[in-house]
C-alpha cells in the first residue's frame, strides 16, 4: 500500500498524540520504576515529578508512581538521569528487533 | 479583447516587474535591495506609500530573510512577491529550497547578474541556473514586454500548480533599459488572475505543524493514515514540476487569448521551421540570435533560434522534437555548470541521447560577467561551427566566445 492516498502537499503533522505513529518502536532500552525508591510514592504525597518534568515526550503521567506511555516512549533515559532517588532504571527493551 | 487602447509605457524592465506585481494585487513584499533589481522594489514601495497598491511592505536586512517573510506570508495565504539578483539570490539559498519543499505559489524575479567572485554587477546567467535543482519553475524572458506579461502569468502558474516561479531576466540588458510596454489593466488582470486561495495555512482554530521532521519512512499519524515520508514529498513535488508544462502552456494562451500576446509557452522560435542550424538561448541572448540569424539567412545559410523560455522544468520532449530536422544546434550559454558544461547545453544533450534524430550539437559559453556578446559574433560562432561539423565534429568540447585569454 503506498501513500499516494494522504494528500498532504507540504509535510504536515497535527499537534495529537500519535502523530508520529507507535515511536514505541524505536526503544532498545524502556525505563523500569522501583516503586520502593520513589520519593512521591513513599510520602504517598505528589511531590517530586522531576520525571514528568523533563520527559521529553510528554508520556509521564503527573501522578503518585508515575505511569510511563510505552506505546510512545522512545527510551531516552531523561527520565532516570534526572531521577533525585534513582528509582528509574533503563533496561535492554526485549521486544522484537527490526531488521 | 478591450475597446480601449491599452497604455504604453516607456519603462524598464525592472519598472515592467514591478508594475506586474502591482496589477497582481500583491500583499506582501519583502525584498532587500541588490543591483541591478534595486527599482524593482523602489518602485513597489512607491506604489505601496501612493497607495496604488494595498500591500503590505516589510523591509528586511537580509535576502535570506526576504524569503523567509515571503513563505511566512504566503503560508498564512498571502499573494507575495520578491526580487533578487546573484549574490542575493545565493544569500536566499535555504529558503529557495524550503518554498519549492513546501509547495508555496511565491513568485519571485531575478535580474540576471554575475556571481561573485569575482565582484561583477553586469549580467551572466549564472544565479539563476545555479539554483536550478531547487525545484522552482524558471522561466526567461527576452524583453521588457516578456518580463510585464510573464510576471503576471507567474501568479497564475505557482498558484495553480503549487510551485514557486522565479521569473529571470538579462540585468542591466533588459532590467535597465527602457522599451514600449503596453500595461494591462486592472481591470483586465483582475478578470484573468483571481484572488489566491491556498490549499494550506495557518490556523489557530486547526493548528498544524507545516514541514515538521520528515522522516525517510512513511508514518501513520494519529488517524491511522499511512503519510508521506521525505522521498514521497519529493516524489509529488518533481510530479508537479514535471505536469506544470501543462498549466504553463494554458496559462500563456489564455494570457495570449486576453491580452493578444503570445510568447510561445515552453520554448519560442524564430525561422525556426525548416533551420539546418539552430542557434539556442535563453533570454536577451537569444533575442540578439535573432539578429544574427538574418545576417546568415541573407547569406544563404537556413538558420533559427530555438529561444528557450521555460528551462525547469525542462521541456525534453518538446525540444528534441523542435530540433530533429535540424543538422546542427549551437547551444550559446550566458553561465556554466564548472567542471563540465553549459547547462543548457547538458541537458539537451541529455535529452537527444539515444535518439534516433539527434542533431550535432555544440556548446558555447558567452556573456560572462557582463561581456557584450554582439550579433555578428553569434553569426560568426555559427559559421565556425558550422565548418567544424562539415569537418565530421558532431559533439565539441565547450567553447568560449569572445574569451580574451
Amino acid at each position: 500500500m503506498g501513500t499516494r492516498d494522504c494528500k498532504h502537499e507540504a509535510s504536515i503533522s497535527s499537534p495529537c498524540i500519535g502523530e508520529a505513529g507507535d515511536t514505541g518502536h524505536w526503544r532498545t532500552v524502556r525505563p523500569v520504576l522501583d516503586r520502593s525508591k520513589c520519593l512521591a510514592v513513599k510520602a504517598n504525597k505528589p511531590i517530586c515529578f522531576q520525571c514528568w518534568a523533563y520527559c521529553p515526550e510528554g508520556v509521564i503521567k503527573k501522578q503518585i508512581g508515575c505511569e510511563i506511555d510505552l506505546t510512545y516512549c522512545k527510551g531516552c533515559g531523561i527520565c532516570a538521569e534526572v531521577c533525585p532517588a534513582d528509582a528509574i532504571t533503563m533496561e535492554p527493551e526485549t521486544g522484537e528487533q527490526d531488521r | 479583447m478591450h475597446e480601449k487602447k491599452a497604455e504604453i509605457a516607456i519603462i524598464t524592465g525592472n519598472q515592467a516587474a514591478a508594475n506586474a506585481a502591482r496589477l497582481g494585487r500583491v500583499q506582501v513584499v519583502a525584498a532587500y535591495p541588490i543591483t541591478p533589481q534595486s527599482s524593482v522594489v523602489e518602485t513597489l514601495s512607491k506604489f505601496i506609500e501612493e497607495g496604488e497598491l494595498a500591500a503590505e511592505f516589510v523591509t528586511v536586512e537580509s535576502e535570506h530573510s526576504a524569503l523567509a517573510v515571503c513563505i511566512a506570508a504566503s503560508t498564512v495565504g498571502a499573494r507575495v512577491f520578491t526580487a533578487t539578483s546573484a549574490n542575493g539570490l545565493a544569500y536566499m539559498c535555504e529558503q529557495i529550497h524550503w518554498a519549492a519543499g513546501s509547495r508555496l505559489p511565491i513568485v519571485m524575479g531575478c535580474a540576471n547578474r554575475a556571481m561573485a567572485a569575482p565582484w561583477s554587477v553586469l549580467n551572466d546567467q549564472q544565479d539563476s541556473m545555479s539554483q536550478r535543482d531547487a525545484g522552482w519553475i524558471q522561466i526567461y524572458c527576452r524583453n521588457n514586454q516578456e518580463i510585464m506579461d510573464t510576471f503576471i502569468q507567474a501568479f497564475k502558474i505557482a498558484e495553480t500548480v503549487h510551485v514557486p516561479v522565479m521569473v529571470c531576466y538579462d540585468g542591466y540588458i533588459l532590467s535597465h533599459t527602457v522599451m514600449p510596454v503596453e500595461v494591462p489593466r486592472q481591470e483586465d488582470v483582475d478578470a484573468f488572475l483571481p484572488p489566491y486561495q491556498p490549499h494550506l495555512t495557518l490556523d489557530p482554530a486547526d493548528p498544524k505543524n507545516i514541514n515538521p521532521v520528515t522522516l525517510a519512512d512513511p508514518r501513520l499519524n494519529h488517524e491511522g493514515k499511512l503519510c508521506h515520508g521525505y522521498m514521497e514529498h519529493r516524489f509529488l513535488h518533481q510530479e508537479a514540476l514535471l505536469q506544470s508544462t501543462e498549466t504553463i502552456i494554458a496559462v500563456g494562451q489564455e494570457y495570449a487569448e486576453r491580452f493578444g500576446r503570445d510568447w510561445g509557452g515552453l520554448y519560442w522560435g524564430y525561422q525556426l521551421e525548416d533551420a539546418e542550424v539552430i542557434v539556442m538561448a535563453a533570454g536577451s541572448l537569444a533575442s540578439e540570435a535573432t539578429v544574427a540569424v538574418d545576417a546568415l539567412r541573407a547569406d544563404g545559410i537556413r538558420a533559427g533560434v530555438l529561444g528557450l523560455r521555460v528551462y525547469r522544468p525542462f521541456p525534453k520532449r518538446e525540444l528534441v522534437a523542435a530540433v530533429a530536422q535540424a543538422r546542427l544546434v549551437v547551444v550559446v550559454d550566458k553561465s556554466l555548470s564548472y567542471g563540465n558544461e553549459g547547462p543548457i547545453c547538458g541537458d539537451l544533450k541529455a535529452a537527444l541521447f539515444g535518439r534516433d534524430r539527434a542533431p550535432a550539437l555544440h556548446g558555447y559559453v558567452a556573456g560572462l560577467g557582463g561581456r557584450d556578446v554582439k550579433a555578428r559574433q553569434l553569426a560568426e560562432t555559427v559559421r565556425n561551427s558550422m565548418a567544424r561539423l562539415d569537418e565530421g565534429m558532431l559533439l565539441s568540447d565547450t567553447q568560449w566566445i569572445d574569451c580574451r585569454i
